[in-house]
């Protein structure tokens, strides 16, 4: 189902095209060329060796590893792996690329033609093309502050290996590009080629932006937007960028080809003129590296080491759990999590949708509430089954084991400690819950009158009061059926 | 005794039956560079003092009896491999002041082999001449005629090899640097392979083409020498992982039934009679030791100096970018921003011709014009390998001449970047196919030596050093010395 | 092909390299002869030929292992360095 943006100037209906081009920091311990570390966070140039820092006479020799990763993500999404690929070198001069050129691949990248389903609001699925992942290697950075009339040029991060992953123009908002980002983020993690950390740079996001008149079929001009750092700026430039590319041609301009930077402060893109200059890469193969052979063996050995998908184990959930699309994606949105549910499902021995409207719920929200992640989770996946056990069995209502869940969590006790130990446990003896019922039909006359009478909302009044004369621990289902019996007279 | 005119097998008889020690050696020789060096320039770098703090390391291993063939064999490298705590150049300004802090695989290995190291030679600058007239160091004269240029990229070791103030020398050959130079100066050289010898810590030019070989009075010394540095290194994609074969004592094999093919191109159209008369004379020789002479062509060969005209200035474009005034190399003074610092220290870094290849290869790479040059020189670059390829079903070795001319005048082109680019016009086509190819000395011409060209099919050195040294059994050309440095 | 003024210009900027008033003329002639002598090749007829960016055709890239083996050597590379503080490699403020 298209989705177009109405201008709200003119009326007119635009469509929006948008193409991600995403970097992906492989999480290789050596870099690709050389056999640095790829930590992060070292002092400024301790990790930069020769050939990081380009010195007269070095020469590259690939990491092994960051092909294998490449080609873990190409099997993923079901792209071809290139038999025969080619490193080329993408020349330019800037403080940050110290040979003055960037070694990546142009005409023929390791990865090619992939596919990764994204689910849509409404539920319905589209995919969107991956045009290309290629390895090259990443930058240096240059530090700006403190250092007078001058930029500091730390090279620790040259060399790092990066997988830029190309979609296709296939997304038409931005909640699709968030979508789409979200699952590649999701696929690189599951995969542990990325360790996807945003803040850190190690998971990267530039969006090719461009609107057209419904119905026209030539793309519009595209600005391409750098910086976006999070899935939330990465909405947030794109739904600005549409506004004004729409704003512009309403106003008779005209959208330029260029690099725009996100500014998430002011909320705004603006044009990086210093990049634009004359951009002549002048591509050619790098004469010091051979073409990339890879085998059909290399990739079955990979293809043997590749864990359940995402998608595979969200298609699993719902046909053998029983879990809706949606419940299914949240809970394969990581691995860790994933793990967790399906923990949580061994340990109680079934009972799938009970815990994952669990772990969904209440887990997730005091993981959010103390800022944890799932792999820090208070209570274990064998603590919530035991908790979960003695809803099924009864021995505590649904609302009285979240209580019971909170005690668990702060205390760090099972959920039989905490029952035992407050009392919480379930009453379940029908003489004793009898008795407390006829306790409060002798206490309200007058309501048993009238609901005897025909006023069958009264109903829920005797609940409300049998539960309240047992601290609420009456088993509600047999306290309804007791109470229907005694109030009939 | 002349210790300078002894063979480097000699020299290593000498040592071992302790007739001279290593240091003697050096001395020898230190002394030869004091002397000559003010006029022919040879060196960038002369380390006398490292030299003797060699020879001292290898009289010690002599001693305790686990010296190699080469220990204590003084040695000249070329200032274009990269020596650790010593000046390296590359002939450029842009290095001035350049001390690398590592060595090369080349200098490793002839370190660990116990050579003695004299010097860093004399070269045009990053390896782009033909006349060593390009060098920020100013130029090398040739010993046979001091008026006249030694050949280039690799001069200055050319030089001090044919006045002997070295007995070996390292040089590179991207289009000829070797070959050339060893023509014009009389003495015998060799570019190895393409992949053969580890291209680490030798400051590229054209990455594709660039090799390193060895520059020596004859094939024997240069087979020796190859041995050392041959061989698989992991730090150079590149490099093969192919054995290397014990060259110096494959060099027996007979050239009795070898199949010496004559490149119909290479001696035709505008070879001096007088030059294609020496290399008709060396083809007797051979007949006489029992090759088979045959004819074979090669019809794109002429294509060969413009193919490289366009992927080596590319190549070379790209690998000089790393020279930007930051991290090594010269850096203008007071840049006002960062494009005032980048254009300002390669403009003052670089030299005139280094800056003409630079652009040239800018240019072909740039949009627009990267199908109509660069692709079409990668493909003529095929055509032209596989001509060889087909030549190689006819003949096991082909022969022709090294350069048109023996050596010219000391400014004559100069101001010509294409007649000075045509001195190369029978070299580069084994860089092109990444061929081992070896000029040796096969006469005098007015005075000046010529050199005759073999080359092999991909790993054949050994064939090529067999060749040449049969025919330096049968002739005395190697052993000519300039009258001056006898 | 003969070069013009501006497009010697275009490149030495695209090369980073300056020039000086003279250095542009001779750039502009002597860049124009290379390329009418390079331009011989459009007489050759390579259809369908394969380009060849490298002598070793049937040689492919070998691959190193995932090993970390450098040390911090900073101090060391940066002694060529002609200016650096704190570590860091200075250039003339970058305005983004």
């Amino acid at each position: 189902m298209a989705e177009y943006v109405k201008s709200t100037l003119t009326g007119r209906e635009w469509e929006v095209v948008i193409g991600l081009e995403i970097h992906a920091q492989l999480a290789t311990q050596s870099k690709i060329f050389s056999a640095s570390s790829t930590a992060y966070g070292a002092p400024p140039n301790s990790q930069a060796n020769l050939v990081d820092l380009g010195y007269p006479g070095v020469l590259p020799v690939l990491n092994a590893e960051a092909v294998r990763m490449a080609i873990r993500f190409g099997l993923a999404v079901g792209a071809n792996i290139a038999p025969r690929s080619v490193f080329a070198r993408k020349n330019y001069f800037y403080p940050d690329l110290p040979k003055g050129y960037q070694i990546s691949q142009y005409e023929l990248p390791v990865v090619q033609h992939g596919r990764m389903p994204i689910l849509l609001e409404d539920g319905s699925t589209k995919v969107i093309g991956i045009t290309r992942a290629h390895l090259e290697e990443d930058a240096g950075k240059s530090m700006h502050e403190g250092l007078g009339a001058f930029s500091g040029i730390d090279l620790n991060r040259a060399g790092t290996p990066l997988l830029e992953i190309v979609s296709e123009p296939d997304m038409r908002s931005a909640k699709e590009a968030v979508a789409y980002l979200k699952k590649i983020h999701t696929l690189v993690r599951y995969l542990e080629i990325c360790d996807g950390n945003m803040q850190e740079g190690s998971f990267r996001c530039d969006a090719n932006v461009s609107v057209r008149p419904v119905g026209q079929e030539k793309f519009g001009t595209r600005a391409e937007l750098k910086n976006i750092n999070s899935f939330r700026f990465v909405e947030k430039a794109i739904q600005y960028e549409i506004g004004r590319q729409i704003e512009l041609i309403e106003s008779g301009g005209t959208v330029v080809q260029e690099t725009r930077l996100y500014d998430s402060a002011r909320d705004e893109t603006r044009s990086m003129r210093s990049k634009e200059e004359a951009n002549d890469y002048r591509y050619f193969p790098d004469p010091d590296l051979l073409p990339l052979a890879i085998t059909e063996s290399d990739v079955a050995t990979v293809r043997a080491t590749l864990p359940e998908l995402p998608d595979e184990k969200a298609a699993r959930f719902c046909s053998d759990h029983g879990l809706s699309a949606y419940d299914a994606g949240v809970l394969t949105s990581s691995r860790e999590l994933a793990a967790y549910y399906e923990a949580v499902v061994a340990a109680a021995g079934g009972e799938p949708k009970l815990c994952a409207n669990w772990v969904m719920g209440e887990i997730a929200g005091l993981l959010n509430r103390d800022g944890l992640d799932i792999t820090a989770s208070k209570v274990g996946a064998t603590a919530l089954a035991g908790l979960l056990a003695r809803i099924t069995d009864a021995t505590v209502s649904n609302k009285l084991a979240k209580e019971v869940l909170l005690a668990m969590w702060d205390e760090g006790r099972t959920a039989d400690e905490v029952i035992e130990a407050k009392g919480l446990k379930q009453i379940t003896d029908t003489g004793a819950i009898e008795a407390i019922i006829r306790q409060v039909i002798d206490a309200n006359p007058e309501q048993v009158a009238g609901y005897r009478a025909g006023k069958d909302k009264l109903f829920g009044f005797f609940v409300g009061q049998a539960m309240k004369a047992t601290g609420g621990k009456a088993n509600p289902g047999q306290l309804n059926d007791i109470l229907k019996r005694l109030l009939a007279g | 005794m002349s210790l300078h005119t002894l063979s480097v097998a000699e020299l290593a008889a000498g040592l071992r039956r302790k007739q001279f020690s290593a240091t003697e050696l050096a001395q020898h020789f230190i002394a030869r560079c004091e002397a000559h060096n003010g006029l022919l320039n040879g060196y960038i770098t002369f380390t006398p003092e490292r030299a003797l703090a060699d020879a001292a390391a290898a009289d010690a291993r002599l001693a305790s009896g686990n010296a190699g063939p080469l220990t204590g064999i003084p040695l000249a490298q070329k200032d274009i491999f990269c020596t650790d705590g010593i000046r390296t150049t590359c002939g450029s300004r842009m290095l001035e002041n350049f001390v690398s802090p590592y060595d090369a695989t080349v200098v490793e290995r002839l370190a660990a082999a116990g050579t003695v190291l004299l010097g860093k030679t004399n070269m045009d600058e990053f390896a782009m001449g033909s006349s060593n007239e390009t060098s920020y160091y100013g130029l090398v004269r040739n010993p046979w005629d001091t008026a006249r240029v030694p050949g280039g990229s690799s001069g200055g070791s050319a030089a001090v090899v044919a006045a002997r103030l070295a007995p070996v020398a390292t040089g590179t050959d991207t289009g000829g640097s070797i070959r050339q130079p060893a023509a014009l100066t009389g003495i015998s050289g060799i570019k190895p392979t393409y992949g053969r010898v580890s291209r680490y810590g030798m400051i590229a030019f054209a990455s594709s083409l660039d090799q390193a070989g060895i520059m020596a009075p004859s094939a024997e010394d240069c087979a020796l020498f190859l041995e050392a540095i041959a061989g698989f290194d992991p730090r150079d994609s590149t490099s093969v992982d192919v054995p290397v074969p014990a060259y110096s004592a494959e060099l027996g094999q007979s050239v009795k039934g070898l199949r010496i093919g004559v490149v119909r191109e290479f001696m035709e159209g505008g070879l001096d009679p007088a030059n294609a008369a020496l290399v008709r004379d060396a083809l007797q020789v051979y007949a006489s030791l029992g090759a088979e002479i045959v004819d074979v062509s090669c019809p794109n060969m002429g294509m060969s100096v413009p193919t490289y005209y366009v992927v080596a200035p590319a190549e070379c474009s790209s690998n000089l970018s790393r020279f930007d005034g930051v991290r090594f190399g010269h850096r203008c003074a007071d840049p006002k921003d960062l494009m005032d610092l980048y254009k300002r220290s390669r403009g003052e870094g670089f030299g005139a011709e280094v800056k003409r290849r630079i652009m040239t290869g800018t240019y072909v790479l740039s949009a627009g014009y990267y199908d109509a040059y660069y692709l079409k020189a990668q493909q003529v670059r095929q055509l032209i390998s596989r001509e060889f390829a087909a030549a190689f079903t006819q003949a096991d070795v082909l022969v022709g001449p090294t350069s048109p001319t023996p050596a010219f005048k000391l400014g004559d082109k100069v101001d010509d970047p294409i007649t000075m680019y045509l001195n190369d016009i029978y070299t580069i086509g084994a860089n092109l196919a990444g061929l081992p190819a070896m000029s040796i000395p096969c006469g005098l011409l007015e005075g000046l030596p010529l050199g005759l060209q073999l080359i092999g099919p991909h790993f054949a050195e050994s064939r090529l050093l067999s060749a040449a040294h049969a025919y330096q059994q049968a002739t005395d050309w190697h052993r000519r010395l300039p009258a001056a440095y006898a | 092909m003969s070069l013009s003024r501006r497009d010697v210009e275009h490149i030495a900027h695209l090369a980073r390299l300056s020039l000086g008033e003279e250095e542009i003329s001779a750039a502009q002639g002597s860049l124009s002869s290379i390329l009418a002598f390079v331009d011989q090749l459009n007489a050759v007829d390579a259809t369908g030929i394969a380009p060849m960016a490298h002598p070793l055709a049937d040689q492919v890239q070998r691959l190193r292992p995932d090993e970390v083996t450098e040390t911090d050597q900073h101090a060391r590379y940066q002694a060529n360095a002609a200016k650096v503080e704190a570590g860091l490699y200075l250039v003339p403020k970058v305005i983004e």
